[in-house]
């Protein structure tokens, strides 16, 4: 140690630690929750340097007894209010589902987004139809909410000769053009300046398209977000940036993306992007600031990044088993509720809507998926027989097969055929 | 015209027939590109078809698939091949894949340009040759001129097919050929037959490789830099070889190389790019699976050395005549 130094004390290695692992009980009292209407709601033109504010509170518009109340409040009519608690019922519905589906071993893998889906379901209907989706891969919402049909997710899902990827993608990495849904990657992030790019392209070509992104928590330590955010805010982009904080990155708690010193939404600041963190089990706060958000790009103010605050209440996927790195106790602990129990009882306030209309429509639900379930086991499940071609493997990977892949399709049949299979 | 003049020719004509083309990367706007390979192309065509960007290849690369997804057609630059490796996840893991994990639902029509090779005191950044990283993708081609006629043709060729092309400029021969002897006058293109370069729109198709000059001694499988350098060398040593200019390592013209080997008996293969895991690894395993019978002796590889690329020491490293003749000698002793 240098001489001059000896009288300092030695540093030490700050490493972020959740704050209850398995067997502690979890006490969420200090996170700080402003009460529901609170925030202000700016013009959607104010300058990206007025944002400070907003990106560190949470923009709420449930209260506790379930009054939709301040300036953010969407003031959606009973219809539009019951399609969204509908799609996020089914959203949920079908993951229960599908979650059991892979431990009957039907397909391989499956990824649930229980206490999210709000993020996806309130922010696609509060976009046009139209506009072009960057997902990851936990927001099937925006499928389910565009009335994309259950039988195709889950014949992607079962890898089945029904599948539109050909049993060539993971279960999960839907992609559907037509919806506006753009093919997810299983690298993270990497969504993020593709979907800047698509709407630096609809900007370029005076489209009147905007584009919208999701991506966890911790994929925003990921180079591509740095990349992103920084194309978005020097071109303008007509782009919305979600980042999804469910505390989440499977065992990995928000501290090691950063959770410690800041918030996400306040990233934006730095970059000059309008900047909203809001929560993200309040459906209507979600609208609310995806509206805010879509106007703001829609007029050509540019870019909003919206940090959607909410808790990943269960596994990170099949795979996945949460109880050896946090608390059991943490999903029901968490003080922002649960998404869809929150919906209800606002419209049930509203006295539209009530206790036995919703376990009605839960059951009714749960067969529609039951039924789009059989629907598409008729197509097949993974292994058993029911899938694409084989020499559908070598299609696609250039837009005319060239030699070499030929040549291999040949071997792999002969291959087969030399074994008698 | 010289390389440059014929790549920036390129773009001018698809971004003059094609109002999806733009082009985008560092310094490649206003100031026309540090090769000047953009020059002009702004000021023609605005700023939202040609533009400069932050420095951030991720960014390039990940913006430009999302251009494509839109249903542009980018062509973006990496200033330096050296410079690639942060675009890589994009490049590998989608634009690569877009097509194949989406059924194509997307695609990626993307013409990814970067100067690369030695020869220009360009030290370890600047002197790379990485394609052999990217020919080892599925779903992306890779695509390298040696002469203005076939930059502009291939890279017009390139800008229009649907797949993800990667499209390596060889700068060490942007203003003439090369020969390999560093220490003589340099040349222009100007002297070059393919220094001929016509002004509208031609294509010379991906996948086709060019006999450069027809032999029976020995075939040279090279491309880029090299087929100068091979084709001045081996007049210099008064050997008949059969120069094959592959311009397309994938798809390759597997035909081409066949039909020349097993006339020749020999074959050699020449690149830059360091030698284990190398592009021409995957040659010599191909010629030795397809024309084992043929062989007269052992394939030759003369290439970079397995190690970085020196800056003083680049004429021992860079494999000019001397390495090359040393193998003619080993492969056509008997």
């Amino acid at each position: 140690m240098d001489a001059s130094r000896a009288n300092l004390p030695p540093l030490s290695l700050h490493v972020p630690e959740p704050r209850f692992r398995p067997g502690d009980e979890a006490d969420f009292s200090d996170v700080e929750v402003p009460p529901a209407g609170s925030a202000r709601r700016p013009d959607t033109a104010e300058p990206a340097a007025n944002f400070h504010e907003l990106a560190y509170t949470l923009v709420r518009v449930l209260d506790e007894s379930g009054e939709a109340v301040g300036p953010w409040n969407p003031r959606l009519d009973p219809d539009a209010l019951r399609k969204m608690l509908r799609s996020m019922a089914m959203v949920r519905a079908f993951d229960e589902r599908m979650f059991r589906a892979q431990r009957q071993g039907k397909t391989s893998f499956y990824m649930k987004s229980t206490g999210e889906e709000a993020v996806s379901v309130a922010a696609t209907m509060a976009l046009a139809s139209d506009d072009m989706c960057f997902p990851s891969y936990r927001q099937q919402g925006i499928l389910i909410t565009r009335g994309y049909p259950l039988v195709t997710m889950m014949n992607q899902i079962y890898s089945n000769k029904g599948d539109p990827l050909q049993g060539r993608q993971l279960p999960i990495m839907y992609s559907a053009k037509d919806h506006g849904f753009f093919s997810i990657s299983g690298n993270l992030a990497t969504q993020y300046p593709q979907a800047v790019g698509w709407a630096m392209a609809s900007a370029a070509k005076g489209d009147t398209r905007i584009a919208a992104t999701w991506c966890g928590e911790g994929s925003t330590a990921e180079g591509d977000f740095h990349s992103a955010l920084t194309f978005a805010t020097v071109y303008k982009a007509p782009v919305i940036l979600n980042v999804v904080n469910n505390q989440w990155a499977i065992s990995s708690f928000s501290g090691f993306a950063g959770a410690e010193a800041t918030t996400f939404a306040a990233r934006a600041v730095g970059y000059g992007i309008a900047g909203l963190r809001v929560d993200g089990n309040d459906a209507l706060a979600v609208y609310a600031a995806t509206q805010w958000a879509a106007e703001r790009a829609r007029t050509n103010q540019g870019p909003t990044l919206i940090e959607h605050f909410t808790y990943r209440a269960e596994g990170h996927s099949t795979s996945d088993d949460p109880t050896a790195y946090r608390s059991a106790g943490e999903p029901n602990a968490w003080p922002l509720g649960d998404p869809i129990r929150r919906l209800k009882d606002h419209l049930i306030a509203l006295g539209e809507w009530d206790e036995e209309r919703h376990a009605a429509q839960d059951l009714e639900l749960a067969e529609d998926v039951k039924r789009a379930q059989k629907e598409a086991e008729k197509n097949g499940i993974l292994g058993h027989g029911l899938h694409q071609p084989f020499e559908t493997m070598f299609e696609g990977v250039f837009e005319e097969m060239p030699w070499h892949l030929k040549e291999q399709s040949e071997q792999m049949i002969a291959e087969r055929k030399a074994a008698g299979i | 015209m010289n390389m440059i003049q014929a790549i920036n020719s390129a773009m001018d004509v698809m971004m003059a027939r094609d109002p999806n083309v733009v082009v985008m990367g560092e310094d490649v706007g206003y100031f026309g590109g540090v090769f000047r390979a953009t020059a002009g192309l702004q000021a023609k065509y605005g700023k939202t078809r040609a533009f400069d960007t932050p420095i951030t290849e991720i960014g390039i690369i990940g913006v430009a698939i999302g251009m494509g997804a839109y249903g542009l057609r980018p062509v973006p630059e990496i200033q330096f091949a050296d410079y690639i490796y942060p675009a890589l996840d994009q490049l590998v893991s989608e634009a690569a894949r877009l097509r194949y994990r989406s059924a194509a639902d997307f695609i990626a029509p993307i013409t990814v340009r970067s100067p690369y090779g030695g020869g220009i005191f360009g030290g370890q950044t600047h002197s790379q040759s990485p394609e052999g990283i990217f020919t080892h993708v599925s779903g992306i081609k890779t695509v390298i001129p040696s002469t203005p006629y076939d930059a502009k043709g291939l890279l017009i060729a390139a800008i229009e097919d649907n797949d993800p092309v990667l499209f390596l400029e060889p700068k060490r021969i942007y203003n003439g050929p090369f020969d390999g002897h560093y220490d003589r006058p340099s040349k222009n293109w100007s002297a070059h037959p393919a220094g001929e370069v016509p002004e509208g729109h031609y294509r010379v198709e991906l996948g086709k490789a060019a006999t450069v000059r027809a032999g029976e001694a020995v075939t040279i499988l090279c491309y880029g830099t090299m087929v100068h350098v091979v084709a001045s060398t081996i007049e210099e040593l008064g050997v008949d070889a059969e120069i094959i200019d592959l311009r397309t390592l994938v798809p390759l013209d597997i035909e081409a190389v066949e039909q020349s080997v097993r006339k020749t008996g020999r074959c050699l293969i020449v690149h830059e790019a360091t030698r284990t895991g190398g592009f021409g690894a995957e040659l010599s395993a191909l010629v030795q699976e397809r024309c084992f019978y043929h062989l007269e002796a052992p394939i030759e590889r003369v290439t970079g050395f397995d190690t970085p690329y020196p800056h003083s020491l680049e004429w021992a490293y860079f494999p000019g005549p001397v390495r090359i003749g040393e193998a003619l000698k080993k492969l056509l002793k008997d």
